[in-house]
């Protein structure tokens, strides 16, 4: 069973879709106690990084789930959340993540349009567990204006190019994440979501 | 590399296709979920739905075919038409559409595009422009399906609206709405170089090379079509092939 955790962020319309879709069973959860049993945890997420950073706080969540992640559990954090899962972002001059993956979220500069809006090429790297059974490179759907600079080149596990080659898939032990949107992804997406139901 | 994007577009009314779409191996052309599926099976890489429901009370219809198709399609699409408020956005919105399309209300009232965006964020927000060319170098904006003019100016209007919030633009030549002589790079290349948000031109759009031009000459992101792929003039897969053969990124 996957809980995914609503702090009040975003609309889950699509991941629940999917997930539903997927015949994957889920539970959606904003209450700590209830994350803190989680089998595995997606962390989901749309909007500005402070924001988000600073209602996971109000929940009472961004504790819990550093706790989960230290302790084991299977995370996937998507677009926004695949962010918050790191030290510290650049965003709205400096806000600090939950420290899972050590590096920094940096925003696009140079000539091309921000956001990164459409479909763009995911090229695996190494033993990806969410690209299993998918092509080396194929194509998703982002929607970011920021992007994710692990320190540990080893934590990349999919690499897309906008301006810059960029980490759209990372992988630490059980912290996983994807830049793109699984859920508008189509197939490949799908397939991600249900590799990380079978992790 | 970001991939320029297809992007078929189908009119709904009262919850039904209309415009008659012909394809023989559907069971019910007219259902708009069985079409979107085809589509997305065709590797488009985005759908628009215009709801063009004349009947204000028949209006809610269209949120129940938000639900039913936000199901079962899992790449993006968009809802457009009649909307006039934030509620009626959110409703769309929170049934699982991943962007809503403003035209005749954002011109009448362009501060719902701004509290779309503070609300929902830009990301959803596609304001859609229907331009006439008025004069050489001069294209002004006209609602009401191209009948009425606004006094507006194009590119204005266009720096405006994503001022206020828009991110992304659909514009719609008017002149070649329907037309197949292809799209009007002109004004779709000023746009485009004129805003920092991505456009998607529309009108025009009748053989291969139209679509090269558009993402070439144009500098558009996107490129939608109706007709074209609805009468299987084209596949979306012949116009990919072809784009790709010209060195043009496209989802394949």
């Amino acid at each position: 069973m996957i809980t995914v955790i609503d702090y009040g962020v975003g609309n889950l319309k699509s991941l629940r879709n999917a997930l539903k879709y997927l015949s994957t069973p889920y539970a959606i959860s904003s209450n700590p106690d209830e994350v803190a049993r989680a089998e595995k945890l997606i962390l989901p997420g749309v909007g500005a990084f402070g924001f988000a950073m600073q209602c996971m706080n109000e929940h009472g969540l961004a504790e819990t789930v550093v706790e989960c992640a230290r302790a084991g559990t299977p995370i996937l954090g998507i677009c926004l959340g695949m962010q918050l899962l790191f030290t510290r972002s650049e965003e709205g001059g400096g806000c600090k993540g939950l420290d899972l993956v050590p590096g920094t979220v940096r925003r696009f500069t140079g000539a091309l349009k921000v956001p990164h809006m459409g479909w763009n090429e995911v090229v695996q790297c190494g033993d990806a567990k969410l690209l299993a059974n998918s092509p080396d490179s194929q194509f998703a759907y982002f929607v970011h204006s920021y992007y994710c600079v692990p320190d540990d080149p080893e934590a990349v596990a999919g690499i897309t190019d906008y301006g810059v080659e960029f980490c759209s898939v990372v992988q630490q032990k059980n912290v996983l994440g994807a830049q793109f949107h699984p859920e508008k992804s189509q197939e490949f997406g799908l397939n991600l979501l249900k590799n990380f139901a079978e992790v | 590399m970001l991939a320029k994007r297809i992007i078929p577009c189908l009119d709904v009314k009262e919850g039904r296709v209309v415009k008659g779409v012909q394809f023989e191996d559907l069971r019910d052309a007219g259902d708009p979920l069985e079409l979107a599926k085809y589509y997305v099976a065709e590797r488009a890489d985005e759908l628009v739905f215009l709801d063009i429901t004349a009947s204000k009370d028949k209006r809610p219809i269209v949120y129940d075919l938000v639900e039913y198709l936000a199901g079962e399609v899992f790449i993006p699409f968009t809802i457009g038409g009649g909307l006039t408020s934030v509620e009626h956005i959110r409703e769309i919105l929170v049934r699982g559409a991943d962007k809503i399309s403003l035209n005749t209300a954002a011109v009448h009232n362009p501060n719902l595009i701004s509290d779309a965006a503070k609300r929902f964020g830009s990301q959803c927000v596609v304001v859609a422009i229907d331009v006439k060319n008025v004069g050489p170098g001069r294209w002004e904006i006209f609602t009401h399906g191209g009948s009425k003019p606004t006094g507006l100016e194009a590119v204005a209007w266009a720096q405006k609206v994503t001022a206020l919030g828009a991110g992304e633009i659909l514009l719609t030549s008017m002149d070649r709405d329907g037309s197949k002589i292809g799209y009007d790079l002109e004004i779709t290349s000023t746009i485009s170089q004129a805003v920092n948000v991505p456009v998607i031109a529309s009108g025009g759009g009748g053989e291969l090379s139209h679509f090269r031009d558009v993402f070439g000459q144009g500098h558009a992101d996107a490129a939608l079509a109706a007709s074209i792929f609805h009468f299987k003039q084209f596949r979306i897969k012949e116009v990919k092939d072809y784009l790709r053969e010209n060195g043009i990124p496209v989802r394949v």
